[in-house]
């Protein structure tokens, strides 16, 4: 008999925070208690909570312990799952209440979220499909095929209003119809795993969370395209999520429900899982498909479209992973469930990481239209060390920048677009009052410089002239034209390119000039880093007056640049200093100046 | 990332190559074999060097060529040796804005190697990586496949320490 379920985070951001030494505690010390027959030990996916990992919950009472350590094991073990008693100092403090715990669901940052797609992570344990099973999973599969026709499936997911979570919200429906529609002796359902925005980690947490989601939805579209064979491409930095893949695709074919004759319907639908190996350009389909045909991923013109000649020049689909994870509910609970959330263009919900200057870092699902406001101030909790908001990034290196006049904004596909950004596939990352934007523009095109495929000359060479004239500002070579030329050269590029990295590339860059241009005016007149972020335009120093020479920076320099003696003011070598900022840090007076 | 040719010498094992050989004669024939094949054979060898190309490419009925442009398209594939030591720091945008360049550039000048490099005794080697997603940690660095998050440029000598 079980009568306690511990649940342990086992997504990346836990697990590199050392959650599987904290699995191997527990069960060691379940066992010296004798308690390993009446409490399980489930390695969950993601929570989303991960600036606080890592996490575990332990059930009936649901009780949050945070930040745990495997010091802290044996006193759970002891105190909660022999005696009964919660250790309330280890809880997340938001659930302590003065006389019980308090659920999670009641905490800001979960309940201003509607965790659709997110719904089974943390809650199931990805490695048993008969817990995916029992949480209505394959269900909806079972119900397209053998309640439904392909064109009523198509039907409910145009009805429902989903668009391509991927980025750019192209109507899923749609693209199923175009490809339902071309006859073929083989089609191909694809999925985009390879989630290539850096700082974004939402597909990873539903592959790691809840694999068996995507593996349903893909089957539900090759039986409405009339595809046998899928193929899902992810990318090889996600280990976690590649093994978790690995053992549902398997344990799915053990069941029956992958493979031939599922359901006894006569319906095959086989899947093959393939690594990316780091190239941003396969996010982009026609690159992806190119990848996946064992070459090198570079993108080609459309159309043809892949809905017509795409995988081996077959006709293929092809979507990203929150896309898929969608598509199970939408046939269980209807399109119309599914239009009733969100705005009017845009349905559903969408999952975001919210990362950078936040205090909740972590994985949030927000009806769509929710106003950046109420994720950065109620469910990432603000930011940290009093800072001001300064901006956020959407869409990561094909995105832009949403500054604080715009907080307010609701965030859709429409909205975004409007304001010069886009929705991307869920990167959110807060920027302070210490990020330079320039700095960060000059960041976005270091990365798609590097991830060029160089096929398109725009691209390639374009690109390189966009760094070349950001690091000419920051390096303080720069002059007012110099603004132009970017702009000019960046409305060239989006026009010119061939594939969407190329067209996008420029969009950050564009944006941050768009909003923060009296900060790249400081760089280039006043030869000035108003953020103290681009090095060639500030040096530290020490005031002497204020100094009281208690050589504490001078013990925290890590190189040595700080020479002087005790009670006496400090200098710093300028030669030698590395512009880390850490004296400033630890200086308790005020006198180490950066400017 | 830029890749160039490694100056180290070929040192494969005959064990090696009949592991190679039998994933090979596994998935010959399959349509987009050559992308498994270049990660089993980077698993095994740890780098792809010439030598391990142009057995691929005799055994898939490539030219040498192809093979290569494959390699050198994908940033994942290596064609040096990895340091005893593998020294990744992520910068991914979460790791970026909380100051990842400063790591890299504290490691960098510690090591006496540029991000791509080895040291010459082939202990430590050093990469900047695409985003690991442990944004949560940032900013992360990851040594032997051990994590350190949420790092401060002074810790990075008791860190180094470790690894000697």
């Amino acid at each position: 008999m079980i009568r306690s379920h511990v649940l342990v985070c086992g997504g990346t951001g836990c697990v590199s925070g050392g959650s599987g030494k904290i699995i191997a505690v527990l069960e060691q010390e379940l066992k010296k208690q004798g308690l390993n027959q009446e409490i399980k030990v489930i390695e969950t996916g993601c929570f989303g909570l991960c600036e606080l990992g890592p996490v575990m919950v332990v059930y009936p009472e649901g009780a949050f312990y945070s930040k745990v350590r495997p010091q802290d094991i044996p006193e759970i073990v002891s105190e909660h799952l022999l005696k009964g008693r919660i250790v309330k100092r280890l809880l997340y403090q938001e659930t302590v209440g003065s006389d019980s715990v308090q659920s999670l669901n009641n905490t800001v940052f979960y309940k201003n979220q509607q965790r659709n797609v997110l719904r089974n992570c943390g809650a199931i344990d990805p490695e048993n499909i008969e817990e995916y099973i029992a949480f209505d999973g394959y269900r909806a599969l079972g119900k397209a095929l053998t309640e439904m026709t392909p064109r009523q499936v198509i039907d409910t997911v145009k009805r429902s209003g989903l668009r391509g979570r991927g980025g750019a919200g192209f109507p899923t429906g749609l693209k199923w119809e175009f490809a339902a529609k071309n006859d073929a002796p083989q089609k191909y359902v694809c999925c985009n795993a390879d989630e290539g925005d850096p700082g974004a980690f939402m597909d990873r947490s539903v592959l790691e969370g809840d694999p068996h989601a995507v593996l349903e939805a893909m089957a539900i579209a090759g039986y409405a395209i009339g595809s046998s064979q899928g193929y899902l491409y992810v990318r090889a930095e996600y280990p976690i999520a590649v093994e978790r893949l690995g053992i549902a695709i398997r344990q799915a074919k053990e069941y029956g429900l992958l493979g031939s004759n599922i359901f006894n319907t006569g319906f095959n639908f086989d899947l093959e899982l393939r690594l990316g190996s780091g190239a941003f350009v396969c996010g982009e389909e026609t690159a992806l498909m190119t990848s996946i045909e064992g070459r090198r991923g570079e993108p080609h013109p459309r159309p043809p479209f892949p809905a017509l000649k795409g995988l081996f020049g077959r006709p293929t689909i092809l979507n990203n992973v929150e896309t898929f994870a969608n598509i199970p509910q939408i046939i269980l609970r209807g399109a119309d469930w599914f239009a009733s959330i969100g705005t009017e263009k845009s349905k559903g919900t969408k999952v975001f990481a919210l990362g950078g200057k936040i205090n909740h870092t972590g994985l949030v699902e927000i009806p769509i239209g929710t106003p950046l406001r109420k994720i950065v101030e109620e469910i990432g909790g603000g930011i940290p060390n009093g800072k001001k908001f300064k901006a956020a990034q959407t869409g990561g290196p094909s995105g832009g920048c949403i500054p604080a006049s715009l907080i307010d904004t609701p965030i859709d596909y429409e909205n975004l677009t409007a304001i010069g950004s886009m929705m991307g596939s869920g990167g959110l990352i807060i920027m302070d009052e210490d990020n330079c934007m320039v700095d960060m523009a000059k960041f976005f095109l270091t990365f798609t410089v590097d991830e060029s495929c160089g096929k398109c000359i725009p691209c390639r060479v374009g690109t390189r002239r966009l760094y070349e004239l950001l690091e000419k500002i920051t390096s303080g070579r720069g002059e007012l034209a110099d603004l132009d030329r970017i702009e000019e050269l960046a409305t060239y590029i989006k026009a010119n390119a061939l594939c969407g990295l190329g067209q996008t590339a420029p969009n950050p860059v564009l944006s941050m000039l768009r909003y923060f241009r009296e900060e790249f005016v400081a760089h280039v007149v006043e030869k000035r880093c108003p953020a103290g972020v681009c090095k060639d335009l500030l040096t530290y120093s020490i005031d002497p007056e204020k100094c009281r020479g208690c050589t504490l920076c001078l013990r925290e320099c890590p190189v040595g640049a700080i020479t002087g003696t005790v009670k006496q003011p400090h200098r710093i070598d300028i030669n030698k200093c590395i512009k880390c900022g850490s004296c400033q840090e630890v200086c308790r007076f005020g006198a180490v100046i950066k400017a | 990332m830029k890749k160039g040719k490694t100056n180290i010498v070929f040192q494969g094992t005959k064990e090696q190559e009949e592991q190679l050989l039998d994933f090979i004669s596994r998935w010959k024939g399959e349509k987009g074999a050559l992308m498994p094949i270049l990660q089993k054979a980077q698993s095994i060898y740890g780098y792809l060097p010439i030598e391990v190309e142009e057995m691929i490419a005799e055994e898939l009925n490539l030219s040498l060529e192809e093979v290569y442009g494959v390699v050198s398209f994908y940033s994942q594939f290596t064609l040096n040796p990895k340091g005893k030591y593998a020294i990744s720091v992520c910068m991914g945008t979460a790791c970026y804005v909380k100051g990842a360049q400063l790591i890299l550039d504290e490691l960098s000048k510690k090591l006496g190697i540029k991000p791509g490099g080895i040291t010459p005794d082939g202990k430590y080697s050093l990469d900047a990586t695409r985003c690991l997603g442990a944004c949560g940690l940032a900013p992360v660095m990851v040594i032997n496949g051990q994590v350190y998050g949420k790092l401060k440029v002074e810790d990075l000598d008791k860190i180094l320490q470790k690894y000697n």
